[in-house]
């Protein structure tokens, strides 16, 4: 089955991605770029690097722009998968949803209404065992993203390993945090995995953090042998 | 031993990471041994090995199982504990005589819980997510424990612990799933 998977660069579609591999052929990637940092459906931080993982793994990516307004964000992401039927001949979309049901039964009724298959590979994952297999199978994660208390600044462009998930877990006993950011506390950007043909280096970034809100905005980047 | 039985169109599909690994994960946090079996490969060894079954559900595009129902005649005589999920529902209902009909729904709803089991406890709303696009009538047998004779959200078989329900419970209701492994 040929299949495009909602991309954004973080850890949740870039698994899916892997997931999704095994199983069947990704046709192409579908990025919606929202222009509202604060978007109900989409990662926003970096979303605009995500063409270079694209072209790490090896798959076309398809871009579509979008307001980012609630609901109406939703209309230009049906109009994007429907693009990505007619250019790339999908029959199924796949998306990183681990526990929102608001964005897993919003893409179902889209795909439903567009006669799809809907796949979710991480639906209700137990999310520190989540990241540990990130880790294991060799995915370079780093946080892009914080927005909640008690996430300070040095938490700001880290890298996700063993220790930081261990203070992940910690984190969760005690705040209550999605240790993989579902809640939106975390948001991330992948740099190199066991899909990825080339890795991706940072050149230039930019970090920004007050009051518990952070971002590790990267201003150069580019592809390197692995 | 429970038998979790994967309702998805082919084995190992990607499906199966969405419908039958949370079912898995929740009896693997509750410390009870279980088997993944797709329902193509059942023979009766897993079946006759099993304390008790749990049919799972599937994507919505999926219904190769409602065209296979008869892998599940086996159902039909089954004395110990099993519960239907959505697709596994329809299956339970189709055995026993009852009909799949067109009733799509999806999201989050309420839920009427309309009789008192050991699976769903006593009456009272609760919300649960649904994601299907059919429904089931009741079959001769059983009765309605959530929900309306239009709408039926959960039923039991009168005499023996077989149950099905239209709703996701590893979505929020991961309590259901904990229950029935203690079911007699």
């Amino acid at each position: 089955m040929l299949l495009g998977v909602l991309f954004s660069g973080g850890k949740d579609s870039v698994y899916a991605c892997r997931r999704a591999m095994e199983t069947g052929t990704v046709s192409c990637l579908i990025t919606v770029v929202s222009e509202n940092p604060d978007s109900y459906m989409f990662h926003t931080p970096n979303v605009a690097w995500a063409n270079l993982i694209a072209e790490a793994v090896g798959i076309p990516q398809l871009t579509w722009p979008t307001l980012g307004e609630e609901e109406e964000e939703l209309a230009d992401l049906s109009d994007a998968i429907a693009a990505a039927v007619d250019l790339y001949g999908i029959e199924g979309v796949v998306t990183g949803a681990i526990e929102s049901v608001y964005q897993a039964v919003r893409v179902q009724r889209i795909c439903r209404d567009l006669d799809l298959w809907c796949y979710n590979p991480l639906w209700q994952i137990d999310q520190l065992e989540y990241l540990r297999l990130l880790v294991s199978e060799g995915f370079e994660v780093i946080i892009t993203g914080v927005f909640a208390y008690p996430l300070d600044e040095a938490w700001v462009g880290a890298r996700i390993d063993s220790r930081l998930i261990g203070e992940l877990e910690a984190l969760r006993d005690r705040y209550a945090i999605n240790p993989s950011g579902e809640g939106g506390e975390i948001e991330t950007f992948v740099l190199d995995g066991p899909i990825f043909k080339k890795r991706i280096e940072i050149l230039r970034a930019e970090k920004t953090y007050e009051n518990y809100r952070g971002r590790f905005l990267i201003e150069e980047a580019r592809l390197v042998d692995k | 031993m429970i038998l979790v039985v994967d309702l998805c169109s082919s084995p190992g599909s990607l499906s199966k990471y969405e419908f039958v690994d949370p079912i898995a994960g929740i009896l693997r946090r509750a410390g009870s041994i279980y088997e993944v079996v797709h329902f193509t490969d059942l023979s009766n060894d897993p079946i006759e090995g099993a304390d008790r079954i749990i049919l799972c559900g599937t994507a919505l595009k999926d219904d190769l199982y409602a065209r296979r129902i008869e892998l599940f005649s086996w159902i039909k005589d089954l004395d110990k504990p099993l519960l239907g999920i959505c697709a596994g529902m329809q299956v339970i209902s189709r055995v026993f005589g009852g009909e799949i009909v067109p009733r799509p729904k999806i999201g989050l709803n309420g839920i009427d819980i309309v009789k008192e089991t050991d699976l769903l406890g006593p009456p009272r709303r609760i919300e649960g997510y649904h994601l299907h696009n059919s429904g089931v009538t009741l079959p001769p047998g059983f009765e309605i424990v959530a929900g309306r004779p239009g709408e039926v959200e959960a039923f039991k078989h009168s005499e023996r612990p077989i149950y099905g329900i239209i709703f996701h419970p590893e979505v929020r209701n991961r309590w259901i799933v904990e229950r029935f492994v203690s079911i007699r």
